[in-house]
């Protein structure tokens, strides 16, 4: 491997399964706290990541509507398993943040932000859909008039290194969504795992920023030749075709809001329990709530924000009580919130395919299965 | 943080309470940092109650005052009943502007209906301050207003002073009278098929709960309103005002972004789908 010539924008490179530590070494030489995925409690966990050995080499896992399990395959691979429960929103969407503190004196009300230095993470392993689910989250809270600072800072700061999948879970289906399973831009890095368990075990590596390519300057690693650029095609193709779920999304706003009263809503109500965990494992799912707090001499306060989900009864509270009642309502306005009406309020798709909804649900709904079963009976006129 | 967030409010201080009914009353506040805020008819603040919370409450004042914000408030839970107990010289906290405003300056040369429910009144007055103040510019100017009983309505002096002008047509009725009231009794919009303006020209501006909102549509449109001559004003849970906190959805809308005001052209359907 020579690391004599200064790697380019855009260029592509491979390095070897070992020259990953090198990776990682320079990302925490440019002052950057890494997350990626480690095995934690029988799940693939985010959390600080600075050695190789670290990710979950070896394992791979089980997902179908309402199960995961995390297997040992053996080999080298270092990225054979898909997303867990736990996403990147975690870390960028806190899931609870104080916002700012009161203090009342005599003289009056005085409100201050709490001090701190926004982190600087670099997330390693991102998944293509979580990459999109990023985007899509910061087209909510760090664009539009009133950007969230909190979030804002976060993001400004982050480094990307895409993982691009070359096997399927049971239950994603990022090609129907058209969020991978290969990023195409975006990201600072994107690696694609080629040829693990044998002797020709490599990364390519795509630079996607100055800042990523900066990176690779101190990394061992020699261009991408033909070989290496097809058989990352060959797997992107392959991870295509196993995918577990596909979503129909021709005219799928039409479709769905067309078909608001489809008895499919009560249908899948029995068996929906409003638990909120397809709210909670989904990495584009922003809604919050706010808490208030005091001391008991009543002169200090806190605000707090914390993670709602739509499946509680509170969440649509007025004056004659929860404006949707019924789990049907609230089942309806999350699966619709995130196949079409999230293109009305932000301009894109609610939902990049990652499959946690389906796996984490604990009775196993599957918002592609509904979204067939409504789709097979559509009950607008004339169809 | 460097960036101040947009969820940190300022200090107001109130400077004046006016008691409206037995469980509403109208504060008068003005900013600590004397800083005024402008506002157009239609748009809400969120206030917070030391402690307690948050709530969305419309700007109820007149807009070419905005050193002096008007606001309304009805105690309907721990924040409101808060923020509705406050006396003159204590402090609370606000931000805001938010929301879209009615259509007061797209009306000029039109008659204009003000049809108000209950509290609906308070976000629809600075539309009759805007409007009374370029008389001239607008048609006939028609105002309806009910509430449930005599002892609910809002506002009282100033509706029998807009009352004796003969500039302004203005209706009030109560769902349910007592001895000492000698004005309408019924519904809203009761008084609809009988008021003066010409529905080929008119706007109309309807703010209430929903369902006093629903038969006041039905009833503009029986006497010739076209839909998009209509709009509401809606209400739902808010939270965080600035269209990040996802509880005040309504099918494509983010009401606190989106509306609360709404022509009705664009929420026809959306009303009429049960829990949406
Ligand atoms: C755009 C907008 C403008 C408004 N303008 C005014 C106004 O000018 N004056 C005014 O008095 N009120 C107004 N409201 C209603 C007011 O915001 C609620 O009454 C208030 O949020 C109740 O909060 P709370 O904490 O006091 O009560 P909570 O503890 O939240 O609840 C107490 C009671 O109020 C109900 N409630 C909770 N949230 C709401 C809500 N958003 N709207 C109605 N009821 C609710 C609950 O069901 C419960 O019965 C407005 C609401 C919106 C969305
Ligand atoms: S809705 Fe389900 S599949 Fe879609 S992004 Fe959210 S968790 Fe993933
Ligand atoms: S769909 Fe499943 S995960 Fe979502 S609220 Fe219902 S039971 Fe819970």
């Amino acid at each position: 491997m020579d690391a004599v010539s200064e790697p380019a924008r855009g260029e592509s490179f491979v390095l070897e399964p070992r020259a990953l530590q090198a990776l990682l070494d320079a990302i925490v030489a440019e002052g950057y706290q890494i997350r990626g995925p480690l095995v934690r409690d029988h799940a693939v966990c985010l959390d600080e990541v600075t050695r190789v050995e670290q990710l979950p080499v070896g394992w791979t896992d089980e997902q179908e509507g309402g199960h995961y399990r995390l297997t040992r395959r053996g080999g080298s691979a270092l990225f054979g398993c898909g997303v867990g429960q736990d996403s990147w929103k975690r870390l960028l969407h806190r899931p609870l943040a104080l916002l700012w503190s009161a203090e009342r004196d005599d003289g009056g009300l005085a409100l201050s932000e709490p001090h701190e230095e926004p982190a600087r993470f670099a997330f390693f392993g991102v998944r293509p859909c979580d990459l999109a689910a990023i985007n899509i989250q910061d087209g909510i809270l760090a664009a539009g008039r009133y950007p969230d600072p909190f979030y804002r800072a976060r993001r400004q700061g982050l480094l990307t290194v895409v993982a691009n999948c070359t096997s399927a879970g049971g239950t994603c289906f990022c090609a129907s969504m058209g969020t991978g399973p290969r990023a195409e831009s975006g990201f600072d890095l994107a690696l694609t795992e080629l040829w693990p368990d044998t002797a020709n075990h490599a990364l390519l590596v795509e630079t996607g920023s100055d800042a990523g390519t900066r990176l690779l300057a101190a990394v061992p690693r020699r261009p991408a030749g033909d070989p290496e650029r097809r058989e990352a095609d060959e797997a992107t193709r392959r991870a295509v075709e196993q995918m577990g779920r596909r979503l129909d999304t021709s005219d799928i706003h039409g479709m769905l809001m067309g078909n608001l009263e489809h008895p499919r809503w009560a249908e899948v109500a029995r068996r929906c329990l409003a638990c909120g965990n397809c709210t909670l494992v989904c990495p584009t799912c922003f809604c919050t709530n706010f808490e208030d707090g005091g001391d008991l001499e009543l002169r200090h306060a806190e605000r707090t924000r914390r993670w709602d989900s739509c499946f509680t009864l509170g969440f649509t509270r007025l004056h004659g009580g929860p404006v949707r009642r019924k789990i049907r309502s609230r089942y309806r306005q999350w699966m619709t919130h995130k196949l079409a009406t999230w293109f009305d309020q932000f301009g894109t798709s609610g939902c990049v395919g990652c499959g946690r909804c389906i796996t984490w649900c604990p009775v196993g709904i599957d918002l592609t299965e509904e979204s067939a079963a409504i789709r097979a009976s559509d009950g607008r006129s004339g169809r | 943080m460097s960036i101040r967030s947009s969820l940190l409010p300022r200090t107001f201080r109130v400077v004046e309470r006016h008691e409206e009914t037995a469980d509403t009353a109208t504060l008068v506040l003005e900013a600590e940092d004397g800083a005024p805020l402008e506002f157009a008819p239609g748009q809400f603040n969120m206030l917070y109650a030391f402690g307690r919370g948050e709530a969305p409450i419309s700007l109820s004042g007149d807009p070419a005052s905005p050193q002096r914000l008007l606001h309304t408030i009805r105690a309907a839970g721990p924040v409101t009943e808060a923020l509705a107990g406050l006396r003159p010289g204590e402090h609370l906290a606000l931000r805001g502007p938010y929301g879209s405003r009615w259509p007061v300056e797209e009306s000029e040369g039109k008659d204009v209906l003000v049809i108000a429910g209950g509290l609906g009144l308070a976000p629809l007055r600075p539309v009759i301050y805007r409007l009374l103040a370029a008389r001239e510019r607008y048609g006939r100017i028609v105002v309806l207003y009910g509430a449930r009983g005599p002892d609910g309505l809002l506002y009282r002096a100033e509706l029998e002073s807009w009352r004796s002008r003969l500039d302004l047509e203005v209706e009030v009725t109560v769902d349910h009278a007592n001895g000492a009231w000698h004005g309408d009794v019924g519904v809203v919009p009761s008084l609809i098929p009988r008021a003066r303006f010409s529905p080929a020209d008119a706007v109309a501006m309807v703010c209430g709960p929903e369902v006093m909102m629903r038969f006041t549509v039905a009833a503009l449109l029986e006497r010739g309103l076209a839909p998009e001559q209509i709009h509401l004003s809606l209400e739902r849970n808010m939270r965080c005002g600035v269209a990040q906190c996802g509880h005040c959805q309504l099918g494509p809308f983010l009401v606190c972004r989106d509306g609360p005001v709404l022509p009705y052209t664009r929420l026809g359907e959306l009303l009429t789908i049960h829990e949406l």
